[in-house]
């Protein structure tokens, strides 16, 4: 077996605030081929935008990686210095961030920050950037690229921004591609048009995808596979038709029932009760206890992520079995 | 018995001019034809809304959507058209009513981190106005606010974090804490559960029709995801590039679009499913509001576009009781 282009293994990112340690990311491992789309879902506040960031080494303090590795093709990037994840970050590795904002400067025109990130790493005109940039606008569907190179990011939409992010994560056909919720506040056309050209590079390039998203039909019509994150940790892993088809963890089961279907309308949604517990104050063992409706006495012990394979396990003692799902429609 | 609508926007325009260069403006003086480039996110656009009804609002990136919603929510002056708070045009209320008027069309950002002082802790984001409104004594504050939080489903114990220290989809529910603690009557809610997994969003829109129910709140519920729209809104009104190009019960609409373009968005929306699927690039060409097509702005992209159609806008028509679409097919063949 060939090494794969990511290994994250066992990482664990923590904020130390005043109100004690957040452990956001606790053991986290996952891997990816080149060309491969890995789905990463999860509760909110999961760990999920931390992992993205932990890869890149873009935590910012009080928050800290304290433990675990990073190897991109076999480099580890936890202990890279910043020089050389500054040489890395853009052209090897690009991230979309959650918040376009993050990736954009207010007070520049497009324009102006689009022909930096293509001359950052690539000895070529103004011009040609210039001529680069307007084809990578128009790969995201906006439309007029020069009149919008030359705005500034307050004058675009929502979706425009995270459009523009994503077209400057584009634009070196990177090893792999970080996404955090790229796509949330896109229509369906635009977002197809979007995935197209994803789908397109990686086919073509090789690129390989971290593709961060609560939306299940995006993921399932995207992704290889899928890694389904809760409180900090792994919960489930496996290919799209084994989460989607028959997923065992609980709280895996809860996502895939809640989501909004036809002809349900106005009946309340089905959700997973209780509240997302306060990660400072995790249960002991299975985090996912409080809300669990299979706990059991031994779910008092952290279960460990096993099953079938190294990449379909689970973290639960009681797996959903083979039985009927309670929602057939 | 006929109450006026809570809202109702007649002929709601909003242009953003951007203002010309140095050279532009000489070789204009010169006699060269050249307008400030005004970018129209609005034209229009008519629309009532009743006390307690849920109006989802969808249509591409860029059409305006959020435009719409800002000059619906008072945060954006119209250019032009006329908008009207339980029937009296708010221009014409007293400063004092059209605040009070103000305050009880709240609205939640598309974009939270924007819309959140980075500088004010959660208990001050949220708990500031309801007590310069007089909505709640000072000293109860702190419990209000845990109230609040609590229904939207995050922890108390976060009261004295600020925004950054947050994930993206708790610093949403932060938003829509703040809008609701000014005990709103219509809320706009921009892509408001967009980036909540789905079992948060399933809680949240719960909640949303909760409070509709025991409160009667109103919404404008912008979103772009069909699944939610057609499972919360009452009607559902379709926009392209500035306008509604149709309005309509939400189950004959996704049971039976007319206008082409929401036959599209229909027909793209993606599904769960266990199967892989390729992607295929968008037919036709992407309008930009800085350059509208002449006639009909889906033309470019419309399987039925006729000559007709890059001609002559088609205006929007009840083409069935309660049932609004703008193009001409209506007129050739019938619905
Ligand atoms: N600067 C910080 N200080 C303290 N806690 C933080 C900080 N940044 C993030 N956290 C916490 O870390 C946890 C993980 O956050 P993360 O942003 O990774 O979640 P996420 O899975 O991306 O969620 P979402 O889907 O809502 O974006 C959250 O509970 C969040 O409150
Ligand atoms: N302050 C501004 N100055 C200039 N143009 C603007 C401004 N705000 C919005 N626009 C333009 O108005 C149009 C509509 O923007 P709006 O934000 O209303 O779109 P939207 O439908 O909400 O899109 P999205 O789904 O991407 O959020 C876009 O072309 C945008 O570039
Ligand atoms: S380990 Fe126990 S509590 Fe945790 S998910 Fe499985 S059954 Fe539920
Ligand atoms: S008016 Fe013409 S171009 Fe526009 S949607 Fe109807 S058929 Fe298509
Ligand atoms: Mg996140
Ligand atoms: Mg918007």
């Amino acid at each position: 077996m060939t090494e794969p282009l990511l290994r994250v293994d066992g990482l664990r990112t923590h904020f130390l605030t005043r109100a004690g340690t957040v452990k956001a990311v606790d053991g986290v491992s996952l891997h990816l081929a080149r060309g491969e789309i890995l789905g990463l879902v999860g509760e909110s506040g999961s760990g999920k935008s931390v992992t993205g960031q932990s890869i890149l080494g873009l935590v910012d303090p009080p928050g800290r990686v304290v433990g675990g590795r990073v190897l991109f093709k076999g480099e580890d990037l936890v202990t890279a210095g910043e020089k050389r994840l500054r040489a890395i970050r853009g052209r090897r590795i690009a991230m979309i961030f959650q918040d376009p904002m993050m990736t954009l400067n207010p007070v520049l025109s497009i324009g102006t920050q689009m022909v930096e990130a293509v001359q950052a790493h690539e000895k070529v005109s103004r011009a040609e950037a210039w001529e680069r940039s307007r084809r990578a606008l128009a790969r995201v569907g906006i439309a007029s690229p020069d009149e919008r190179l030359a705005a500034y990011p307050h004058q675009f939409s929502g979706g425009m921004r995270q459009r523009v992010a994503i077209a400057i994560a584009l634009l070196h056909s990177p090893d792999l591609i970080i996404a955090d919720e790229p796509t949330t506040a896109l229509d369906v056309t635009i977002q197809a048009q979007i995935l197209f050209e994803v789908q397109t590079l990686c086919r073509e390039t090789g690129t390989a995808l971290i593709w961060v998203t609560h939306d299940l039909a995006v993921v399932s019509a995207l992704a290889d596979r899928v890694a389904v994150m809760y409180a900090g940790r792994v919960v489930e892993t496996g290919t799209v038709a084994e989460i989607i088809g028959s997923p065992r963890h609980p709280y895996t089961r809860g996502l895939l029932e809640s989501v909004p279907s036809r002809n349900r309308r106005g009946v309340p949604l089905r959700s997973i009760p209780g509240m997302t517990p306060s990660i400072l104050d995790l249960p002991e063992g299975c985090a996912f206890r409080p809300r669990c409706d299979r706990t059991t006495g031994a779910c008092a012990v952290m279960p460990e992520l096993a099953g079938e394979r190294g990449d379909r396990a689970w973290r639960c003692w009681n797996p959903v079995g083979a039985e009927v799902r309670g929602d057939a429609a | 018995m006929t109450a006026p609508p809570i809202v109702e926007l007649n002929g709601l325009t909003k242009r953003f001019s951007r203002k010309l260069d140095v050279v532009e403006r000489f070789a204009r003086r010169l006699g060269a034809a050249i307008d400030d480039r005004a970018v129209q996110a609005v034209s229009g656009v008519d629309l009532s809304i009743a006390e307690g009804e849920v109006v989802g609002l969808v249509g591409e990136s860029g059409c305006g959507k959020s435009t719409l919603g800002r000059m619906v929510a008072g945060i954006l002056p119209p250019s032009a058209g006329v908008l009207r708070w339980r029937g009296t045009d708010m221009r014409k209320l007293s400063p004092a009513d059209r605040h009070r008027a103000n305050l009880k069309i709240q609205m939640v950002f598309q974009d939270p981190m924007a819309s959140l002082n980075p500088r004010l802790r959660v208990a001050d984001i949220v708990g500031e106005a309801p007590v310069v409104h007089g909505l709640v004594p000072r000293r109860q504050a702190e419990e209000y606010v845990a109230a609040t939080l609590r229904q939207v489903g995050l922890d108390p114990a976060y009261l004295r974090r600020y925004p950054h220290q947050f994930s993206g989809g708790q610093r949403q529910r932060i938003g829509i804490a703040r809008a609701l603690a000014v005990k709103p009557d219509v809320l706009v809610c921009d892509e408001s559960v967009a980036a909540l997994d789905v079992s948060i969003q399933a809680q949240i829109i719960n909640l949303f029709m909760r409070l509709r129910e025991e409160l009667s709140l109103t919404y404008l519920f912008i979103s772009h995801d069909l699944g939610v729209v057609e499972h919360i809104s009452d009607r559902t009104a379709i926009m392209y590039l500035g306008r509604i190009v149709e309005l309509a019960p939400t189950p004959e609409l996704f049971d039976k679009p007319n206008h082409p373009y929401a036959k599209a968005l229909l027909d793209e929306a993606p599904r769960v499913s266990v199967e892989k699927r390729r992607f295929a690039p968008i037919r036709g060409e992407i309008p930009s509001p800085l350059d509208p097509p002449a006639g009909c702005a889906f033309h470019p992209r419309c399987p039925h576009a006729m000559p007709r159609c890059s001609a002559e806008r088609p205006a929007l028509r009840e083409i069935a009781p309660r049932r609004w679409s703008a193009c001409h097919l209506n007129e050739t063949t019938g619905p």
